[in-house]
């Protein structure tokens, strides 16, 4: 085999630049079979490898395509054919048990590789063992990819004995601490190529075949695996898909004990937690050392290797498997959960020993005999299995990786979501979840002991008198901590009257705050981190069951001991606690709950006064901890003239920092009684930090005396006012984990989930360790600055009468003494004067302003100069603004956020100039795409796909250029979003069809994207509904996008857009705006760095936007790597915005962001003025590529090297700044591209539409009936859009008469079967499907249901995958099966029958018809807005598990109601046979009754309206 | 804010005024005052604007925003602490000020502005019928002595903030009363002496020595002031009116627009005026020239005086109504502005060359005008003014005011003793704390800004005050104002 890839010589990929291997992300296609009797065979070693091909689709290749992302398999020990195998070798391997084998990963460097051995060899025989032999792994390295080979270590197997025997359990542990023992060992070699080494496993029952190779190749690559004698009786398979081309062989799964689909989000906080236990590790069991493990976890590893390395331990301690993977990962088990309270019990104690590993996982472990399966508490990663008459289990990410006779077919099933799986191969028995957790819950008397020793804040008795508030010179703490009458007004206020937290709108214009001369409080310097792409982000509101703000504070003990003590801890239910609260903690009087409270004051007036007080803050806390104290407060109380505040956060994240490095974190808890934190953004910070819990004492003190006298607009009581507020801080620290996908603040707490910008490396390792902060900034003297400037402020400056008290502020709002806007009078006038008058003169005035300012006070850009260059040509040689225009396009603004007028003069002006407009998420209207007269196209070039899917039917798919995935928004990366029922009018609602005035809600996640290979499914599924559109994948910069964007190359995006942090929206919480998300400075270079080191470049477009205002501006991101721009608030402004900021409440004065009828008659912009704008910066940007000497922009991409980060800093804060990670040029081999030079290869050659869309000519060319079989299997994905695509490019909306093409199919259908099917084609599919099936229907028809032959009960059995019918826009769908979780999340018309459902069906639902005949899973109809479902109740549960946050249950009286529902369900019975159907019918007057209707309150409240003549639909203005 | 749509449901109002027939025969003020709710409802029309343009639009910088809903809220006091905060005396800007404010306002893109000034009058009008505006002396005393030459808006806002700040002010008035330009120069129908006054005597409690009759570079030496004091701040405003130096001039009947209203204002007071003297518009057929607010506030006191008739003419074209295309909002509009002493009568022409003047016996009877085109610009920018054949024109008229600017300051005594540094204008140069060309002197006002509105001289005394401490102590914790953006 010949590989064609022409850069072999690839570097590895090192952390260089801004790139980061810890950023690594993958996920997978895993699976497993076992028999179920424990018999070992050759078969099954078979079996696991057919399936693990079929699963190839999963994993992806990088620049090479031969070179895989890496497979694996793990199995039992073949102990025949290690016995044969030795003979051969002439040694003779004792009995299965007695012995134990390393697989193990060598340098291949001659020395090196020698040294390894040598350690290897003096390691087992000081651990008292004997080392049998080495035997070199057979390999045939010519059935790998070059890049793959390249990286190739040494497989080297090693066997060793005890010296004496040694009981199973025993001997692995002694196995595992030989293990440690090498690995530290070899470590302190300090080889060149210590990467290279690695030990796959070193096991007496099990071992992992793994590598850098495509699931295919794997069994032709290890030659032991088809040896017949190779035999097991399980294996688990795992192929990888990984974000970068470079991947690494030691990165393949299995790990030793587990493989897992998904993403531990709290990896970090998860990782200090265990290094801090690690020093009261002690195993009393004889000849185990605890200590000699340590540490547990080594540094930098993936998620996936940390949480074997946990599970490892567990297990070591002597918990069973399932028990440890409980502990992990355990279920949502908070007060909305209906569960045993034995198994409540059971979690609640050990929540007291171990924080969960949070994030989607689907995770499969082994001890060698007992396979356990766990799925996260979510559901976001699927599992299905099925069981054979012979005792075959399959287990796999999807159904049909086997091909198995149906008739042998006894059961199909998933793993739901937080429920557990177990095979125990020695009793030969599958345990099923219930029954594994009764026995694990009745292990120990835990509810006994959490009763004795567990303690409830509430419960504490209220000490007397206790000192509630202290208003005592209020104004002058309020200014110590930097408090303006924005916070009043702005975020409080808002805060104790809704309970919610401020809504804003458009993006953050305000200087990063290593650039604000406004003495930014330390908070801002922070920016959170969210889940994009590689995990999904949650939604905490509709899906509130599965998270919990339960959090537990006090002394954590042995991991290694399991006794009553272990949960003496005090819980918390909420971690911002009232005054009340504290003095309760403080003054605790039960045994064990000894708090210290230690001031973090600082004399302001001493030199390196805050290092100072850092210094003693740490000392005290070190000796309290040495006292026995189990909580320490840390308390800013009693800020004075000679005392200022230790910022709060630098005290929470130092402390814990030290105490974590002492080893001592564990044993005390932190709570933090703070003056400084008010806003969510604050608290989420301190708990990130490792604060278990917060006290806002000032900003209590504050709110009452704001509402005291009377500043609030709405009367209401302190108390109640109070109370709100912290609802409203709940609610907010539960969304900002929930962007991140966490889901209980015991994982979220320490997690760390922030980057720094503009902190240096000093103050980031000493306080803030493994944050990531890149470019370098200011340390502990400039905070002390801003620290004593804000205490000056408040103490030391005389008050001047006619003054105010508190400074008026201008975050978030322009004051002429506040902090900096970009957007500011002077800046919105200039440009608005000069796109009205096509005034060159104004533009340049405004560019200067823009440029100059941002230069001295906000931006990254600012900071970098041009160099000069000695050869700048004129600028006629530089290529015309007409072309360059085309680069340009306008952000995501949907129709419904702003006017249509407004919408449809984007795009006129974008399609005039050649660029492009985007729809935003709310659909287009298809009138659009029929031309004016005057020849103007109001069609969107760009079409967004957004996690709302309105509006996304195939029509809208196929009449764009570019489809574009958003996964995040710079505004509120990480959030769905809501647009207000006012916003909805008629035309609103038909376009995105749904109900005028009803709410629409957008779910954070796309529910069809929870890992980087969903992603490049979904990017699939688009192509394939219009081959000649271009699929975007849009970003939001952090730290890591980079990496990201690598996976999305992979994963076959056209163009991957990097959005700024900056960027507008229409909506969203304040914290989101203000502290979510990186600049795209940052994002850029990032991405470009990681794309040209993988050689991902070449074949995929780099956009950017998020505030670019200028032709300057487009230059740096071109010169940092991107080749097409956009813009938004530019373009908004040039047609009449002037930052209200009022996009929320419909009250736009300007007739752009509202869809009031009278204001929207004030839309005065034009198309001139947008493209007027356009080639003013295009012209600009000529100017200064004239000046650098470049001609065209391909050539000017990713240019850092005509970049200077030197010169213009001069800024105080700024003199830190290092800009050398962000201006590297990776050293690649000569050739490797740096902007785009080539299209995708998409693979839709494979596709099977291909023929469908050949044997359906006849219907598509002349409307004639076609009727089409076939066999297809799950690697037929995307089954039927194509063949919509071709149906809605000729017959557009209308598509053709119904079942004009038949298709028939017989076996399983992959992923995304019937995506977008379009009207006129009918499918009947005999076998079962997988996810994603029949996402987006637009009109077709579908039947699915079991095989002829098959001998399981169809209705009990499951038949289609996770999200079906996700974002349908019309169409029918009858299921003779159960489907699993989240059935027709987002249906916006479709209608469906399906015989049950998993959890949170019908999510989010606007319109269509659910009929389910059976069992709902959990959380049913959360977020459903519109449309009908009924639900035959036979069970009477139904009720308990129907979210009732936005809907009624009611009988089904309406005669018409009861003549739809007959109809669908006959029709169900006719097309699919449904025995379960034909008893409906046949006892449908008895049935009838015990369906439950389940009918959106707002949705029939407007039905009701539209049904009453002339009543008016509410045009409600009232924000 | 309080009402998210309150600009949809109401519109602009403005306060009642007298029937014209009434207000001409007296010199008093004629607006009717507002109630409360009327102010809130009207406050209740501000958009909170996240880019508030009327903040930056005033010279000031005053909080629009925030005093507006808090007048909506009701919190009158807490609404007059931010205005304050801001502006020292809003009692006058809320009567005498253009209101730039209100042309920037965004509710003015489409709309009708928020009655910005209105409504600051109302939150004055509340401080002081509440006694809510009372002395507040320095919280303590620097030991630092300024003098401040002048006492009209930017002498008095910078005596206030730099007393404030506790230094020793003194201020130096070359007339008999203080309160400069507001109290002699604008119409007591504008801004009655009291509420001048009043002020006065809010100052003078709060510790500012005031000193009239002291002509500093006639009877007050500058270099005895600057010995004396640590700083000292000139105020003196832009005194030299701009002349007509045509045919006619001298002869008796042709007056400066100053010395016009400035004898009306005295004689308000109870002054007598020797007949000599006397400059009255009673039955006589008055012709104004300039087109500005001077000129308006003759036309106003002319018809107060019982003119027969009065003309207002201008020498540039008739501003249209609306703004043209390349006058752009937030900008100050160049469109016709009808001030509340048109609405009297009186006609106004434009476009208006004066040749000569010519009298009888030394006695003014004709004014000799001709009408004007405007051509291209030249290439100094301003448009070629061309004299129409045949449109010669003679005006009956006994008396002309001119009204047409002023040029600079007075440069003799003072200024020419000072030998300070001046801008090409002919105004006090300054940088930008507002210190002249001589260490520890520091101009403000007209006087370094040329002639401008009160409420630029506000600003402008505002930020000299905090030049000054900041010369005097290092730092100044004085707030800023507008001219250092």
């Amino acid at each position: 085999m010949q590989n064609k890839y022409k850069h072999p010589d690839l570097p590895k990929p090192a952390k260089q630049g801004l790139y980061d291997p810890s950023f690594e992300h993958d996920a997978c296609g895993v699976g497993m079979v076992a028999n179920i009797e424990g018999i070992k065979s050759h078969e099954i070693v078979d079996q696991g490898l057919e399936a693990l091909c079929n699963l190839g689709h999963r994993g992806a290749t990088g620049a090479d395509p031969e070179t895989g992302d890496g497979a694996g398999i793990l199995v039992q020990m073949p102990h025949e054919f290690f016995a044969l195998e030795l003979e051969h070798m002439g040694s003779i391997l004792p009995d299965i048990g007695d012995y134990g084998v390393g697989m193990a990963f060598l340098p291949s460097e001659n020395t090196e590789f020698e040294k390894c051995m040598k350690t290897i060899q003096s390691c087992v025989e000081s651990e008292g063992m004997s080392l049998l032999t080495w035997r070199e792994v057979p390999i045939d390295p010519s059935k790998i990819g070059v890049l793959a080979n390249g990286s190739r270590p040494m497989i080297t197997q090693f066997f060793v004995t005890p010296n004496s025997s040694l009981a199973n359990e025993d001997f692995e542990f002694a196995l595992y601490a030989l293990r440690r023992k090498i690995e530290k060992s070899v470590e302190n070699l300090f080889l060149s190529q210590a990467e290279d080494f690695y030990i796959c496993s070193l096991s007496c029952n099990k071992i992992v075949y793994k590598g850098l190779v495509m699931a295919h190749q794997l069994q032709e690559f290890y030659l032991d695996l088809a040896n017949n004698n190779f035999r097991s009786s399980f294996a688990l398979v795992h192929s990888r898909f990984s974000t970068n081309t470079l991947g690494s062989w030691k990165l393949a799964h299995p790990y030793r004990y587990v493989i897992h689909n998904g993403e531990i989000n709290t990896h970090r906080g998860n990782v200090n937690w265990m290094s801090s236990r690690e020093k009261v590790f002690e195993s009393d069991i004889p000849g185990r050392d605890a200590q000699e493990l340590v540490p547990i976890i080594k540094n930098g590893q993936s998620d996936t290797a940390s949480l074997d390395n946990a599970l490892e331990l567990l297990i070591a301690t002597g918990r069973t498997i399932e028990h440890s993977m409980m502990m992990l990962i355990p279920e949502a088990w908070g007060d909305h959960i209906p569960m045993d309270q034995s198994k409540k019990d059971f979690y609640e104690y050990h929540s007291s020993i171990m924080e969960p590993w949070d994030g989607p996982a689907l995770v499969i472990g082994t001890d060698g005999k007992k396979i356990c399966a766990v799925l996260d508490r979510n559901g976001l990663r699927p599992c299905r299995y099925l069981i054979t008459s012979d005792g075959l289990l399959v287990m796999a990410s999807e159904t049909g990786v086997i091909d198995i006779p149906p008739e042998k077919i006894v059961l199909k099933e998933r793993i739901y979501p937080g429920r557990m799986f177990l095979l125990d191969t020695d009793e030969g028995k599958i345990i099923n979840d219930a029954e594994l957790k009764k026995g694990l819950a009745g292990r120990k008397p835990y509810g006994k002991w959490l009763e004795q020793n567990k303690i409830y804040l509430e419960d504490l008795p209220t000490p007397n008198p206790a000192k509630n508030y202290d208003q005592d010179g209020l104004p002058a703490k309020q200014n110590t901590f930097g408090y303006s009458l924005e916070d009043f007004r702005i975020l409080m206020e808002p805060m104790a009257l809704n309970a919610y937290e401020p809504t804003g709108s458009m993006g953050n214009d305000t200087p990063l705050a290593f650039l604000s001369d406004e003495s930014p409080v330390l908070f801002n310097y922070f920016k959170q981190l969210f889940a994009q792409v590689s995990n999904p982000p949650l939604d905490a509101i509709r899906e509130e069951l599965v998270t919990s703000l339960v959090g537990t504070i006090g002394e954590e003990r042995n991991i290694f001991k399991e006794t009553p003590e272990h949960c003496r801890q005090i819980t918390i239910r909420k971690p911002v606690i009232s005054n009340d609260d504290l003095i309760k903690i403080k003054k605790c009087p039960i045994e064990g709950f000894k708090s210290k409270t230690i001031s973090t004051l600082f004399n302001p007036n001493e030199k390196s006064g805050l290092k100072n007080g850092m210094d003693r803050v740490r000392i005290e806390a070190s000796l309290a901890v040495e006292e026995g104290a189990s909580i320490l407060i840390l308390s800013d109380q009693g800020v004075d003239s000679k005392n200022a505040p230790i910022p709060s956060l630098l005290a929470t994240a130092g402390i814990h920092h030290h105490l974590i490095r002492e080893g001592t974190r564990t044993k005390v808890g932190l709570v933090i009684e703070t003056g400084e934190a008010r806003e969510v953004a604050h608290f989420s910070l301190l708990i990130g930090f490792g604060a278990g819990a917060v006290n806002p004492y000032l900003a209590f003190e504050t709110l009452k005396t704001q509402i005291e006298t009377g500043e609030f607009s709405k009367n209401i009581s302190p108390t109640q006012g109070e109370k709100n507020y912290l609802e409203a801080c709940h609610k907010g620290i539960l969304k900002t984990m929930s962007k991140m996908g966490i889901s209980t603040i015991q994982s979220y707490r320490g997690a760390q989930i922030f980057e720094a910008i503009g902190l240096n490396e000093e103050l980031i390792d000493e306080y803030f360790t493994s944050t990531p902060s890149r470019i370098g900034g200011i340390g502990l003297d400039e905070l002390e600055q801003e620290a004593i400037a804000r205490h000056k402020s408040a103490y030391e400056t005389t008050r001047m009468n006619g003054t105010l008290e508190i400074k008026p502020g201008g975050q978030y709002q322009w004051r002429r003494d506040g902090e900096f806007h970009m957007w500011n009078p002077k800046t919105i006038t200039a440009l608005q004067h000069a796109v009205k008058n096509n005034e060159w003169n104004s533009y340049e005035q405004f560019a200067e302003s823009v440029d100059k300012e941002s230069r001295r006070l906000s931006t990254i850009r600012g900071l970098l100069e041009f160099k000069e260059v000695e050869n700048p040509i004129p600028i006629i040689e530089v290529e015309p603004a007409s072309e360059i225009v085309k680069r340009f396009a306008t952000g995501a603004i949907s129709l419904g956020s702003i006017s249509r007028e407004a919408h449809e003069t984007m795009a006129v002006a974008m399609n005039r100039i050649g660029a492009r407009s985007n729809t935003g998420e709310g659909g287009e209207d298809s009138a659009r795409y029929v031309l004016d007269d005057n020849g103007d196209s109001r069609n969107s070039a760009v079409k967004q796909v957004a996690s709302g899917r309105f509006g996304v039917s195939i029509n809208y798919l196929s009449s764009a250029k570019d489809l574009q995935i958003k996964m995040a928004q710079g505004a509120k990366p990480g959030e769905g979003g809501q647009l207000p029922g006012h916003k909805v009018d008629e035309y609103i609602g038909k376009v995105r069809n749904s109900t005028p005035g009803v709410e629409l809600i957008s779910p954070p996640p796309h529910h069809d994207i929870y890992s980087i290979e969903d992603l490049a499914q979904l990017i699939h599924d688009l192509k394939n509904s219009n081959p000649s559109a271009r699929v975007h994948v849009k970003l939001v910069a952090e730290s890591g996008v980079g990496t990201i964007a690598a996976g999305v190359s992979k994963g076959h995006g056209d163009v991957v857009l990097i959005s700024g942090h900056s960027g507008g929206t229409g909506a969203s919480p304040e914290s989101s705006i203000k502290h979510a998300g990186l600049p795209w400075e940052l994002g850029v270079a990032e991405t470009q760095q990681v794309l040209v080191m993988n050689d991902l470049r070449g074949r995929i477009v780099v956009q950017t936007d998020g505030q670019i205002k200028t032709g300057r501006d487009v230059a740096i991101a071109c010169l940092l790597g991107a080749e097409e721009f956009g813009l938004a608030t530019g373009p908004l402004i040039s047609m009449g915005c002037i930052m209200l900021r009022k996009c929320h409440l419909n009250t736009c004065s300007v007739g752009i962001a509202t869809q009031d009828p009278d204001l929207r008659k004030k839309f005065a912009g034009e198309p001139e003025h947008v493209i007027n704008y356009f080639f003013f910066i295009a012209e600009h940007l000529r100017q200064i590529m004239a000046q650098l000497g470049i001609k065209t922009i391909a050539e000017m991409v990713g240019r850092v090297d005509l970049l200077d980060g030197s010169k213009a800093i001069n800024h105080w804060k700024a003199k830190g700044i290092d800009f050398t990670n962000l201006l590297h040029d990776p050293e690649v081999p000569e050739g490797v591209a740096r902007h785009c030079v080539t299209d995708q290869d998409h693979g839709l050659e494979k596709a099977l539409d291909l023929e469908l869309v050949d044997k359906a000519r006849p219907a598509l060319e002349h409307g004639k009936k076609v009727v089409i079989r076939k066999v297809i299997d799950n690697s037929n994905r995307t089954v039927g859009t194509i063949l919509s695509h071709e149906i809605a490019k000729k017959y557009g909306e209308a598509g053709l008469p119904d079942e004009t093409i038949k298709l028939k199919f017989d076996g399983s259908g992959g992923q995304s079967f019937g995506a977008f099917l379009s009207k006129g084609i009918a499918v009947e599919l005999n076998g079962d499907a997988n996810d994603y099936f029949c996402k987006g229907l637009s009109g077709g028809k579908v039947v699915i249901k079991p095989p002829m032959g098959s001998k399981f009960i169809p209705e009990e059995n499951i038949i289609i995958g996770n999200v079906a019918l996700y974002g349908a826009t019309s169409g029918q769908v009858f299921i003779r099966g159960i489907a699993g979780e989240r059935f027709a999340v987002r249906n916006s018309g479709a209608e469906a029958v399906v015989e049950g459902v998993g959890d949170h069906g019908c999510e989010y639902m606007t319109r269509g018809k659910v009929v389910i005949l059976g069992s709902t899973g959990r959380n049913f109809a959360a977020g459903m807005s519109g449309g009908e479902a009924y639900v035959l109740d036979e069970s009477g549960e139904f009720e308990s598990l129907c979210n009732p946050g936005l809907v009624s249950l009611e009988q089904v009286t309406d005669p018409s109601d009861i003549k739809d529902l007959h109809r669908m369900i006959k029709a169900h019975a006719d097309f699919t046979g449904s025995s379960n159907g034909i008893r409906i019918l046949k006892t449908w007057d008895e049935t009838l009754p015990r369906f439950i209707k389940v009918m959106p309150n707002d949705y029939k409240r407007i039905l009701q309206e539209m049904k009453t003549p002339k009543s008016k639909m509410a045009a409600s203005t009232d924000g | 804010m309080g009402k998210t749509t309150g600009f949809k449901e109401f519109h602009r109002e403005t306060p009642e005024t007298l029937p014209v027939t009434v207000r001409i025969g007296n010199y008093s003020e004629f607006y009717e005052e507002w109630s409360t709710e009327k102010a809130g409802l009207q406050g209740s029309r501000c958009m909170n604007c996240a880019v508030p343009f009327c903040m930056s639009g005033c010279p000031l910088g005053n909080i629009i925003p925030d005093f507006n809903d808090l007048v909506y809220k009701n919190m009158w006091e807490e609404a007059l602490t931010e205005l304050h905060s801001t502006n020292n005396f809003p009692e006058f800007t809320g009567r005498i000020c253009p209101a730039p404010c209100e042309q920037s306002c965004v509710l003015n893109i489409n709309e009708d502005p928020v009655t910005i000034e209105y409504i600051e009058k109302a939150i004055s009008d509340e401080g002081w019928k509440n006694g809510w505006i009372r002395p507040l002396p320095p919280i303590s005393r620097t030991g630092k002595k300024v003098a401040v030459v002048g006492s009209g808006p930017a002498g008095l806002a910078s005596a206030q903030q730099l007393n404030r700040a506790g230094h020793q002010v003194t201020v130096y008035e070359k007339s008999d009363a203080i309160g400069g330009l507001l109290r002699l120069g604008i119409p007591d129908f504008k801004l009655e002496k009291n509420i001048v006054q009043r002020r006065v005597d809010q100052m003078e409690q709060e510790g500012i020595t005031f000193i009239t009759n002291a002509y500093v570079g006639r009877n007050v030496a500058i270099e005895d002031l600057r010995k004396s004091n640590d700083a000292v701040l000139l105020t003196g405003g832009s005194t030299i009116p701009r002349d007509l130096p045509v045919e006619g001039r001298d002869l008796e009947g042709v007056h400066f627009a100053m010395d016009y209203l400035t004898q009306q204002n005295e004689i308000n007071r109870g002054d007598s005026i020797d007949p000599s003297e006397r400059i009255s518009a009673e039955g006589k057929r008055v012709v104004i020239l300039g087109g500005g607010d001077t000129g308006s506030d003759c036309l106003g006191t002319a018809h107060r005086q019982g003119a027969e008739i009065v003309y207002q003419l201008e020498l540039l074209p008739e501003p249209p109504t609306e703004r043209s295309e390349n006058d752009m909002w937030p900008n100050w509009p160049m469109t016709l502005r009808t001030s509340s002493s048109h609405e009297e009568g009186g006609n106004r022409d434009y476009n208006i060359l004066t040749k000569k003047f010519s009298g009888q016996d030394g006695k003014l009877k004709h004014l000799h005008g001709v009408r004007l085109e405007w051509g291209e610009s030249d290439e100094t920018g301003r448009p070629v003014m061309i004299e129409q054949e045949g449109s010669e024109f003679e005006l009956e008229t006994d008396l002309v005011l001119l009204a047409m600017g002023f040029v600079h300051p007075e440069h003799e005594g003072m200024i020419a003793n000072l030998k300070v540094e001046l801008d090409p204008r002919g105004n006090v140069k300054t940088n930008i704390d507002k210190m002249t060309s001589i260490d520890g002197v520091f101009a403000a006002g007209d006087m370094s800004r040329g002639q401008s509105l009160v409420v630029w001289a506000l600003a402008e005394g505002r930020e000299a005050a905090r030049g000054v401490d900041k010369y005097l102590m290092g730092v100044s914790n004085l707030p800023r104002s507008a001219s250092t953006y």
